[in-house]
């Protein structure tokens, strides 16, 4: 039996639209720091933090291996360092098995994004895709969840003011988390009346640009008492990939978080995602994707999205406690953001927005077009 | 401006790579294709039957060699997703409005994104029967295909 793996502790910068004073060094390095002032965890080589995953994006970052221009303010200085480029969930995932194998004791993880400053973010996703077949026809992840918006939209016959309740309740939710971006509280009828962005987008269905940095601190189930007397264990997590070309996919098939989400649900023992976790946290950069996830999650059958939002359980405060990537987490970074929720959560330490006993959660991260890249996370105290 | 950020800066900057893509040799016959005979060529998966474009060597489910298996595919097709572009940012192709559809070309299984002009963004419908126009001079990418414009 693989060891089991602790979170031991989490810090996040906040997010915003322009972190322009501050480097994204200075962002990472105020997560490690955090972490070192909540768990006491050093770098001596033999018992503390001798191995760091990181998440960042080069293009973003703007210069390639962007994890090598951060080592000193992630304390990856003289020691192992290993960098994911999808979703920061995967960095967390990277990092428990680091621990389940017995390779380390205790890892730091830690992802960041400045969306901010490049002039544009979908010259950025624009990047991502094919330079003979896609590329210049202008095609960049928020056209990817435009086509994939309404291939959503004809197969489950969600409705528009289901979409703009996606919108409401993440800013009610962010509204209670100092650590949210959008903030404000908006209206259906502000949803539904705000300007196409990329049909059938909405410009209020899409996350804010955003910065930030969210740094985690795990180690192995004989090792977490030296950081913390409130370990969140990681039970279940699983990944998967759809094809590159939108064509060789059914873009409302929710086909790689199917199988991700059955496949960490069986790693933590959850045989029917239904009613099985007290918190959800939802990887929903555009309105549609918060139905459309939780049918892939199997939170609710397929093609109920839309009904799952007026079910009531929007309602609850356990979807999205957050405000979800609605209110604004940079892209690399939103399922991390997702599982740091989940975490604090877990702690009981999320204030006004803290969900009464909550025992387990699911977080969910996504990467490339239209959810080409999916994971699945399963955190339980 | 906060007193500590007082005589802090910004710099301009810019990632700008001169660079040279390899299309394949299956793609580089696609290519070709499109540029000389203005054909539009598929490659068919003989174990499972569907007919891919892009081309490609290998059928992702069967594992099939199919990079000789070409199929021509007809220059009309069928909308069958569609979004309207209403901003505009450097690498579209196009001012907005402008309609990016997914195309599923006679004889093709998998839809393929292109630039869809000559009608009005509002008016754009799945399943509107269109055809490629294509590029005059060569242009070696799938911009060959200039652009769809419905069948009239």
């Amino acid at each position: 039996m693989a060891r089991r793996v602790a979170v031991c502790a989490v810090a996040q910068t906040g997010f915003v639209s322009n972190m322009w004073q501050k480097r994204f060094q200075q962002m990472c390095f105020e997560t490690v720091e955090s972490i070192v002032k909540q768990t006491g965890v050093d770098w001596n080589e033999e018992t503390g933090i001798r191995n760091i995953v990181t998440c960042s994006d080069d293009v973003f970052d703007a210069r390639t291996i962007s994890d090598n221009g951060i080592t000193d303010a992630v304390g990856a200085h003289f020691r192992g360092e290993e960098k994911t480029a999808q979703d920061g969930i995967n960095a967390i995932a990277y990092a428990m098995a680091c621990i389940m194998s017995g390779h380390d004791d205790v890892v730091l993880v830690v992802g960041h994004t400045k969306e901010s400053q490049t002039e544009s973010r979908n010259m950025c996703s624009n990047l991502a895709f094919d330079p003979f077949y896609c590329r210049d026809l202008g095609l960049d992840f928020e056209k990817g969840a435009a086509l994939q918006a309404r291939a959503y939209a004809l197969k489950s016959g969600i409705s528009e003011t289901q979409l703009a309740k996606a919108v409401v309740n993440a800013r009610r939710n962010a509204a209670k988390n100092p650590l949210a971006n959008a903030r404000e509280l908006v209206t259906i009828e502000q949803v539904v009346n705000s300007p196409m962005l990329c049909d059938p987008i909405r410009t209020l269905h899409a996350y804010p640009v955003s910065d930030g940095a969210v740094a985690m601190l795990l180690a192995a189930e004989d090792k977490y008492k030296e950081y913390t007397d409130k370990p969140v264990w990681l039970t279940g997590w699983s990944n998967c990939m759809d094809s590159y070309f939108f064509g060789d996919r059914d873009l409302a098939s929710n086909f790689s978080l199917k199988k991700a989400s059955a496949a960490a649900c069986k790693m933590a023992g959850v045989s029917d995602a239904k009613g099985a976790f007290d918190v959800v946290e939802i990887n929903d950069a555009y309105a549609y994707q918060l139905a459309m996830w939780a049918e892939g999650l199997g939170l609710c059958d397929e093609n109920k999205g839309g009904e799952w939002i007026e079910s009531g359980i929007l309602e609850t405060g356990k979807i999205n406690p957050s405000g979800g990537m609605l209110a604004g987490n940079p892209i690399m970074i939103g399922g991390l953001a997702r599982a740091a929720e989940a975490v604090v959560q877990l702690r009981g330490e999320a204030g006004e927005r803290q969900v009464a006993g909550a025992k387990r959660a699911v977080a969910q991260g996504t990467t490339g077009p239209a959810g080409q890249h999916q994971a699945v996370m399963i955190l339980e105290n | 401006m906060t007193e500590e950020n007082k005589h802090c800066y910004i710099k301009e900057g810019k990632l700008a790579l001169p660079y040279q893509y390899f299309a394949g040799r299956i793609g580089s016959k696609f290519l070709v294709s499109l540029r000389d005979k203005k054909k539009i060529l598929g490659v068919k998966c003989e174990k499972c039957g569907k007919v891919f474009i892009p081309p490609r060597k290998t059928c992702e489910r069967c594992f099939e060699d199919i990079s000789e298996k070409w199929v021509e595919l007809s220059n009309e097709g069928e909308v069958t997703n569609f979004t309207v572009v209403r901003t505009d940012d450097k690498h579209h192709p196009r001012k907005a409005p402008y309609v990016l559809a997914m195309i599923k070309l006679g004889g093709a299984d998998t839809p393929i994104a292109h630039i869809l002009d000559g009608v009005d963004p509002d008016s754009v419908k799945i399943g509107m029967k269109v055809k490629a126009v294509f590029a005059d001079k060569a242009v070696n990418t799938m911009l060959q295909i200039d652009r769809f414009e419905p069948v009239k």
